[in-house]
């Protein structure tokens, strides 16, 4: 285990925070209820400030006078380490509850395992998020109950926003090169060995909303170590486009 | 020399931006002070979610409220362990939620996994138990939102964390 294998660790884990904050920031003005834009906005809020505590951290495990901001706002596609899941577009409210659904059981799971971290500032991070993603997992599962088991409309759209996320959901269970490392070391989480009760949860939920479980199908990779869908190029274009073009600009 | 309990008395003067009511005393959310000499202090507060977007003005205003007192070198340190939780919350606090309009936290924080379970929230208005759930998440990470069946008056409610 190394300085620079905990480097990339935390900016993978700030990264996917900071990308699904994002992608929940884009519903404010158009969910289908105010009180659903209040609460992806919520959610998403959760993320950024998840995100600003890792960005945090990354910068002192850098060592190199970076900070939050410059690692958040002045890095380009190839060196986000975000999951592929998170920087998919929202498309409509299935998809992005589909989305949500995947990724906060996965979270949630993900937390309690790392709050036993020999890392202790990873440990705090994740004592902390934990109880926020019990919401997030808790809000998605039962809107995908809702629209699964809702109207004949409703219940096509989750169940395509069920199937066109499900490729992508692999990658959370696969460590990359400096996960191992550091599973290895007690720092990371294995999250391979997370997948059969996350699948579990998951099937349960989709059994409650009379939807299907999407079959076994080849996963999409490569986030975790640079390569991005085009997607991840317009959500970077967008969210950093007042830092590039007016640079070391504050508020 | 002025002593943590003096310390303790300038950071009650500090509230909350968005529940004014509240001081960051009533929240538990100052988890440490230490006086060095008479004009060096170090005040450690965790917030209280994640993504809170009034630590940094309450930082401003510890800072501000310690100045006014003399001190020049003021270091505010951020821990995010032991998380905090709502239970941190002194009776004092809750009380003024209610007198605020806003239902406090009335349970232990544990987490709650069932689905569409609703915890029982009391109206701060006419006191009945006969309320709804609209929505998990309000206008800050903290609250929910809520109606009262009987009195129909629609209120927040201080989430248990």
């Amino acid at each position: 285990m190394t300085n620079e294998s905990l480097f990339h660790y935390t900016l993978h884990l700030a990264d996917t925070a900071l990308v699904m904050g994002h992608r929940l920031s884009e519903w404010i003005g158009h969910a289908p209820q105010l009180e659903i834009e209040m609460a992806l906005a919520n959610q998403g809020l959760d993320f950024i400030g998840q995100a600003r505590s890792l960005y945090q951290y990354a910068a002192e495990v850098e060592g190199k006078a970076r900070t939050e901001d410059d690692l958040a706002y002045l890095r380009d596609v190839w060196d986000f380490k975000n999951t592929l899941l998170t920087e998919l577009p929202n498309g409509d409210f299935g998809a992005t509850i589909a989305r949500n659904l995947y990724y906060s059981l996965f979270m949630e799971a993900f937390f309690q395992q790392l709050q036993k971290s020999t890392d202790s500032q990873l440990a705090a991070i994740a004592e902390k998020s934990v109880k926020e993603m019990t919401y997030h997992a808790r809000y998605s599962s039962e809107w995908t109950i809702r629209l699964g088991d809702g109207t004949e409309e409703s219940r096509i759209r989750m169940q395509k926003g069920i199937e066109d996320m499900w490729p992508f959901t692999g990658e959370m269970f696969v460590p990359a090169a400096y996960e191992q490392a550091l599973i290895q070391a007690g720092v990371a989480v294995d999250v391979a060995a997370l997948h059969a009760a996350w699948k579990q949860r998951v099937q349960e939920v989709l059994d409650e909303a009379t939807l299907e479980m999407p079959a076994d199908c080849w996963m999409q990779e490569g986030g975790k170590t640079g390569r991005h869908s085009e997607h991840l190029g317009f959500l970077l274009a967008e969210m950093q486009f007042l830092q590039r073009a007016y640079p070391g600009a504050t508020w | 020399m002025m002593t943590t309990a003096n310390i303790y008395d300038i950071l009650e003067t500090v509230t909350d931006p968005e529940v004014p009511v509240l001081t960051i005393l009533d929240l538990g959310i100052v988890r440490d002070v230490q006086i060095i000499d008479d004009t060096t202090v170090h005040v450690t507060i965790t917030p209280t979610y994640s993504g809170c977007p009034a630590m940094n003005t309450i930082s401003i205003q510890i800072r501000l409220a310690l100045m006014q007192e003399g001190f020049r070198n003021i270091h505010i340190h951020t821990v995010l362990t032991p998380a905090w939780t709502t239970d941190w919350m002194t009776p004092a606090g809750k009380d003024k939620l209610k007198a605020y309009g806003i239902a406090p936290p009335q349970y232990a924080a544990k987490p709650r996994t069932g689905l569409f379970d609703e915890p029982m929230v009391q109206c701060p208005q006419c006191n009945s138990f006969n309320t709804r759930l609209i929505s998990e998440f309000g206008s800050t990470s903290c609250k929910a939102l809520y109606q009262c069946n009987d009195c129909k008056e629609p209120f927040d409610y201080f989430k248990c964390h």
